[in-house]
């Protein structure tokens, strides 16, 4: 069979099923933004543009989807210092030295996908485990201790061994030590998303890997989350169910990274025109290399495309926060964080487990910087910034 | 008899409220002395840390501010108003409700409500507004203890974009008209008291400049010279030529 990913075997599937329907279970809501972001993504060419389009979107001082496109183009990447240079100041006029810490849990990795280049995919073979309750409350005790405030909870997207229950009780253990919780787990219907805001959770992340619907079913080859429209709309029915804010994000090098950033950005500009008072975040990941595959790389995607992107979401979003994976460097996240991110992940384990005591559950993809809290905070400081645990109160 | 800022029964001598939340917090307490503040506002979301309070930066003496920035609603505003008082930061509170977390620009009618609901309930409220002449009536009605009018939006630097409009409630209302938010220079922040208003609240172009504590300074500097000014009484200025030497009336025998 075809070869959808470099270094990457695939394990047959039959009867696969169609990726743009939705199942029984899945809540279908108007899909105006979806496809406007859809079509803005296929309408975008990003070898229109020029030099001169870029010093515009430079020079702009509300910046448009086509200063956002131009911004994002090959063209630009010769501006990018100067990029880094504007987006250095919007940031600080929009969030002044400060610079956001918080932590992933991960409490299960159990899942039922099978997206060909993650680790935690139903056919990897890792050792598998979720933790129970007395377990995640260890755990966040443990990451409590490092002094931060904020965490964000993830599983392996099964609904079967990780139920909204579950992640809910999950949600309750961590608002008594956290003072901001979000969810990074399978997308889910309005209703359940409001259940688990009523559990404490404030924010919800999920990741479109990418807005490519062809290439999306390609590497997304059975499972929940095979289906395409119900994933890209999760973000939409999250703020419905009265989510303070969402974070969007592509997986950087399973497509045209260009193409998919523009679109990550197009989704978050629609969804705020929507609902003015959502609170939007962008994250930047790349391809990483995974468990049983140290071949998985973000091919074109090198560290400046990585900023380009990052700039670029900053211009266009100046008011957006955005968070540094561990899937970069320590020399790279401490750089970033002054010109365009404002969230950074420390004393990270993508593993079950691992803050308190061995790890039981594999890791979803490897890190690259294994920093702790307190060498995050020592380098936030070591470049005049200022860490901050939280600026958040759950009403 | 000392030229006095009077809000809620206290007194201040200084007309700089200075802002917090997005500098270093250990510039703060430089700031502060800098600015000759007496009063400071802060997130209660960000004073709501274990780890490294801006509380413990804050200068003893000075006037907490805490802010209701997050809220949506006038429930969530009047929620963090009580937290902040539970959690000592006095009867002060700032009423902020935002429903656009673009351009940040305050919901009046929901901060209406909110400033009834606290105001009953002893707060000192200082409610930030977008400059609408009914609406500072109805907070004067709801027992404000000034109004807090947005001279442009928030973090922008764009000085008195608003000015026609602040200078009408400075105009017609009794309370003391603070501007707040958008004010990025000196020079703004003076012609703002040279126009009439009691205070001004700064907090960007502080973070972004690039001496804080001299900048802080630079805007006591401007504030006390608006208010000097304004004090003193403005002399004469034309908007357009000149006045004629010669009048017209000249000829005009009884």
């Amino acid at each position: 069979m075809d070869q959808p990913m470099d270094g990457v075997t695939v394990v047959e599937v039959k009867n696969k099923t169609d990726h743009m329907a939705y199942l029984p279970e899945m809540e279908q809501i108007d899909p105006t933004v979806r496809l406007q972001v859809v079509a803005a993504r296929d309408g975008y060419d990003e070898t229109a543009y020029t030099a001169r389009d870029v010093r515009a979107a430079l020079e702009a001082t509300e910046r448009t989807p086509e200063h956002f496109a131009a911004l994002l183009s090959p063209a630009a990447q010769p501006f990018l210092e100067e990029m880094a240079q504007k987006a250095r100041m919007d940031k600080r006029r929009y969030f002044g030295d400060n610079v956001y810490l918080f932590t992933p849990i991960y409490i299960s990795n159990y899942c039922e996908n099978y997206c060909i280049y993650c680790g935690f995919n139903c056919h990897n073979k890792i050792r598998r485990a979720r933790l129970d309750l007395a377990g995640i409350e260890r755990e966040m005790a443990a990451i409590a201790r490092t002094g931060l405030e904020e965490i964000l909870i993830l599983t392996g997207e099964s609904r079967k061994m990780s139920d909204v229950e579950y992640i809910g009780e999950a949600c309750k253990i961590a608002r008594k030590y956290f003072k901001m919780v979000g969810i990074e787990v399978y997308p889910m219907n309005s209703d359940e998303y409001a259940y688990l805001h009523r559990c404490g959770v404030d924010y919800v992340t999920v990741f479109q890997e990418t807005y490519n619907d062809a290439r999306y079913e390609q590497l997304h080859l059975a499972g929940h989350k095979r289906v395409f429209p119900y994933r890209m709309e999760a973000q939409e029915r999250a703020l419905m169910g009265g989510m303070r804010g969402v974070a969007f994000a592509a997986l950087l090098g399973l497509d045209d990274f260009r193409k998919d950033a523009f679109a990550t950005g197009i989704h978050a500009w629609l969804l705020q025109r929507k609902y003015p008072h959502a609170e939007i975040s962008f994250s930047c990941p790349r391809l990483r290399p995974i468990v049983n595959n140290d071949r998985i790389n973000p091919k074109d995607v090198h560290e400046r495309q990585l900023l380009q992107v990052m700039c670029a979401y900053r211009l266009f979003m100046p008011f957006a926060g955005m968070t540094i994976s561990t899937r970069e460097r320590a020399g790279f996240r401490d750089r970033v964080i002054d010109i365009a991110a404002t969230k950074i992940s420390a004393g990270v384990s993508t593993g079950i487990g691992g803050h308190d005591g061995d790890e039981e559950g594999d890791d979803q993809f490897e890190i690259a910087d294994g920093r702790t809290v307190d060498q995050v905070v020592s380098a936030i400081r070591d470049q005049g910034l200022q860490p901050v645990m939280n600026d958040y109160v759950y009403v | 008899m000392a030229d006095q800022l009077m809000l809620g029964g206290h007194a201040f001598t200084s007309r700089f409220i200075l802002g917090s939340g997005k500098y270093s917090l250990d510039l703060i307490r430089a700031a502060v002395e800098h600015a000759g503040a007496q009063i400071i506002t802060l997130a209660l979301r960000r004073a709501n840390s274990d780890t490294d309070s801006i509380l413990d930066h804050i200068p003893e003496g000075v006037t907490l501010l805490p802010n209701t920035s997050g809220a949506r609603t006038a429930d969530e505003a009047v929620r963090i108003a009580r937290l902040a008082r539970a959690c000592g930061c006095g009867d002060f509170v700032k009423i902020e409700i935002m429903r656009d977390s673009k351009y940040l620009l305050p919901d009046n009618y929901e901060t209406i409500k909110a400033t009834e609901i606290l105001a009953r309930e002893g707060f000192v409220v200082m409610p930030y507004m977008y400059p609408d002449l009914n609406v500072a009536r109805d907070l004067v009605d709801a027992g404000a203890a000034c109004v807090m009018p947005l001279g442009a939006p928030i973090g922008s630097n764009k000085g008195l974009a608003t000015r026609d409009f602040i200078r009408i409630l400075i105009d017609e209302i009794d309370l003391p008209i603070i501007v707040d938010a958008g004010i990025g220079r000196p020079s703004q922040a003076c012609e703002a008291m040279e126009m009439g208003a009691a205070a001004v609240m700064a907090n960007t172009a502080i973070a972004t400049a690039g001496d804080i504590a001299a900048m802080a300074g630079a805007f006591k500097s401007a504030i006390e010279a608006g208010r000097a000014a304004r004090l003193a009484g403005l002399g004469r200025v034309l908007d357009h030529g000149a006045a004629p030497s010669s009048p017209l009336t000249g000829f005009l025998a009884d």
